[in-house]
C-alpha cells in the first residue's frame, strides 16, 4: 500500500515536471505553424532583411529589418546605460556599502523591479520624453533614446541582483589573500573580485538584456513607433515587440499580415532563447 | 629588538569577547608559535596583527599593537599588510600561472620592470624551497601544483613583496607529512631574515620550529615561554594538560 502511494506521488510530480516543457513545446509549435506561412510566401531572407514594413498596403510589404534594428538600437542603448551603472551598483552593494546602506539599497532595487512596466512607460512619457525633446532640440521626444533610458531602469534590478550574487559568492579567501598582500580595496575589487565573478556578471548582463529585448509596454509608449530604418538614436523607432502588440488587434485573421506577426514572434523567441542560453552557459561555467 | 609590542589587547566580535587582555612581545628574527584548542582566539590574534579582523562584522578592539614602536592603526593599511605578510591555512593560488602568482603582489605595488620582476620571483621561489621543482614550468597554471607546492607558492608570493613579519595561520593543516616537513624547513630558514608568528593546531609542530611558544585558552594568553620550557616544565597546569592531550 505504501509503495503504491509512493508510485502515485512520483508520477504526479513527474507530470508537473513535464508540464512546463510540454507547454513550451506547444507554444513553439503553434508559433511555428502560424508563422511559417510568411517564410513560404515572402521568403525568409526578404522577410528578415526587407527594408519596408507596410503590412496594410496592397500588396503588403513585410520586411522587418526596421523593426529588428529598432529593437537592437533600443536594447544597445539600454545596455550601454544599465551595464556600467548596474555593475557599479552591484560592486558598491557587495563590497563597499556599510550594512545599513546595503539593506536600504537592496530594498530599493527590489522596489524598482516591482514597478509595473506600464507605469514606468507612463512616467517616461510625461517626464523623460519632453526632457529629451528640449535637451536635443528635437521635433519629438518619442525616440529610441527615451526608450533606452527607460528600459535601462528595467534591466537594472536584474543586473544588480545577479551580479551582486556573483560577487558575493566569490570565496572570501580570495579577497583576504589579496588584502593580506597589501592590495588596496580597489585593487582587490578590480583584479581579484571582478575576474573571479566575471562569468556570473556576464550572465547578469545577458539576463538584463533579455529582459530589455522582450519588454513591450513601456517601449510602445515612448519610442514613437515609426517603422522606418533608424539613422540615429534620436529618431522614433518601432521595436519587434511593440509591432506585435500594436497590430495584432487590427490584423485580419488568416491574412498575410496576421501570419507575419507570428513570424515576428518566432524571431523574438529565437533571440531571447539565444540570450538565455548564453547566460546559462556563463552561469554554469561559474559552477 | 622588539618587533611586535602588544599591550592589553581585547577583541570583541559583537557580544563575543574573543581576546582578553593579551600582552606579549615578539622579538625580531624569532618564531613564536601560538597553540591552543579551537576557539581559543589564536587565529583572531593573528588576523588582528595585520588588521584583517577589521573586515569581520562588529569587530571592536582595545589596547595597543605596535610594530616597531608605531601603532598599527596609524600605519597606512596597504603598507602595514605589505610589511606583515600572511600565509593562510588552505593554499590559495590565484587562477594564474606560477610566475604570475608570485609576481602578483609586487606588480600590484607598482613593479613593472621585467628583469627585476623575474629576479624577485626567482629569489622568492628559492627562499620558499620551491624553485627547483617549478623552474622549468613557470608558465603553467598554479592549480597543477600539489597541495604542498601550492602552499610554498603562497609563501613565495608573500615573500615577494618583502615583508618584515610573516604570519602563518595553520599553514600545514591540509598537507601530508612530507610537504609539512618542507614547509617547516622553509620556515626555520626564513627566520634568519623575517620574524614569524605561527598559529598551529599541531603541538608537535610548535615544538619543532618555535623558539618560543604561546598557549591560548578561551581568548586568554595563559603562558608564553621558551619552547623547551613550555614542553618540559610548563608553569600552568592547563598548558601541561593541553600539551599532553588531555583536552582540546
Amino acid at each position: 500500500m505504501r509503495k503504491f502511494k509512493e508510485i502515485i506521488i512520483e508520477k504526479l510530480i513527474l507530470i508537473c515536471g513535464l508540464a512546463s516543457i510540454f507547454f513550451v513545446a506547444l507554444i513553439f509549435i503553434f508559433l511555428l505553424k502560424e508563422g511559417i506561412q510568411v517564410f513560404k510566401s515572402v521568403g525568409l531572407f526578404k522577410f528578415l532583411f526587407g527594408k519596408s514594413w507596410y503590412p496594410i498596403s496592397e500588396p503588403p510589404q513585410l520586411g522587418i529589418l526596421p523593426l529588428i534594428l529598432g529593437s537592437l538600437l533600443v536594447t544597445a542603448g539600454a545596455a550601454a546605460i544599465s551595464i556600467p551603472i548596474g555593475v557599479g551598483c552591484a560592486i558598491y552593494i557587495a563590497e563597499i556599502a556599510p550594512l545599513k546602506i546595503k539593506e536600504i539599497l537592496k530594498a530599493g532595487i527590489e522596489l524598482l523591479a516591482a514597478i509595473p512596466s506600464v507605469v514606468l512607460g507612463f512616467i517616461g512619457m510625461v517626464t523623460l520624453v519632453p526632457l529629451v525633446k528640449t535637451v536635443f532640440h528635437l521635433p519629438t521626444g518619442l525616440t529610441a533614446l527615451a526608450g533606452s533610458i527607460m528600459l535601462a531602469f528595467m534591466a537594472m534590478p536584474t543586473i544588480v541582483s545577479i551580479a551582486e550574487d556573483a560577487l558575493y559568492s566569490v570565496p572570501k579567501t580570495y579577497k583576504e589573500g589579496a588584502l593580506a598582500l597589501g592590495a588596496t580595496q580597489w585593487q582587490t575589487i578590480w583584479r581579484v573580485m571582478l575576474p573571479a565573478a566575471s562569468s556570473g556578471i556576464l550572465a547578469a548582463v545577458m539576463l538584463g538584456i533579455g529582459r530589455v529585448i522582450g519588454e513591450t509596454m513601456a517601449v510602445m509608449m515612448i519610442t514613437g513607433n515609426a517603422a522606418v530604418l533608424p539613422k540615429s538614436i534620436l529618431v522614433p523607432v518601432r521595436t519587434l515587440t511593440a509591432t506585435i502588440a500594436a497590430e495584432m488587434g487590427e490584423a485580419v485573421v488568416g491574412a498575410e499580415h496576421y501570419f507575419a506577426l507570428f513570424a515576428i514572434g518566432i524571431v523574438l523567441f529565437v533571440i531571447s532563447f539565444a540570450i538565455n542560453v548564453t547566460a546559462d552557459l556563463f552561469l554554469h561555467k561559474r559552477e | 629588538m622588539v618587533k611586535f609590542d602588544i599591550r592589553d589587547l581585547d577583541v570583541w566580535f559583537g557580544p563575543v569577547h574573543a581576546l582578553k587582555k593579551v600582552s606579549m612581545a615578539v622579538e625580531a628574527n624569532e618564531i613564536v608559535s601560538v597553540i591552543g584548542p579551537s576557539n581559543s582566539g589564536k587565529t583572531t590574534f593573528l588576523r588582528t596583527l595585520n588588521r584583517l579582523s577589521d573586515l569581520t562584522l562588529n569587530f571592536k578592539m582595545a589596547g595597543t599593537i605596535r610594530l616597531e614602536q608605531e601603532n598599527i592603526n596609524d600605519i597606512d593599511i596597504g603598507l602595514l599588510r605589505k610589511k606583515i605578510g600572511m600565509v593562510f591555512a588552505l593554499p590559495l593560488p590565484l587562477p594564474l600561472s606560477i610566475f604570475d602568482n608570485v609576481a602578483y603582489g609586487i606588480r600590484m605595488h607598482g613593479m613593472k620592470n621585467k628583469k627585476a620582476l623575474e629576479k624577485t620571483v626567482e629569489g622568492s621561489l628559492q627562499e620558499a624551497y620551491l624553485w627547483d621543482e617549478v623552474k622549468d614550468r613557470l608558465g603553467e597554471s598554479a592549480f597543477k601544483l600539489s597541495g604542498g607546492q601550492q602552499q610554498r607558492l603562497c609563501i613565495a608570493r608573500t615573500l615577494a613583496v618583502e615583508p618584515e613579519v610573516i604570519l602563518f595561520d595553520e599553514p600545514c593543516s591540509g598537507l601530508d607529512p612530507i610537504s609539512t616537513a618542507k614547509v617547516e624547513d622553509a620556515m626555520v630558514k626564513l627566520k634568519e631574515k623575517y620574524t614569524i608568528v605561527l598559529v598551529t593546531n599541531n603541538v608537535k609542530q610548535a615544538a619543532r620550529v618555535g623558539d618560543r611558544t604561546a598557549f591560548f585558552l578561551n581568548g586568554e594568553l595563559i603562558e608564553l615561554d621558551e619552547t623547551d620550557r613550555i614542553f618540559t616544565a610548563p608553569k600552568d597546569k592547563r598548558t601541561d594538560g593541553y600539551i599532553r592531550g588531555k583536552f582540546g
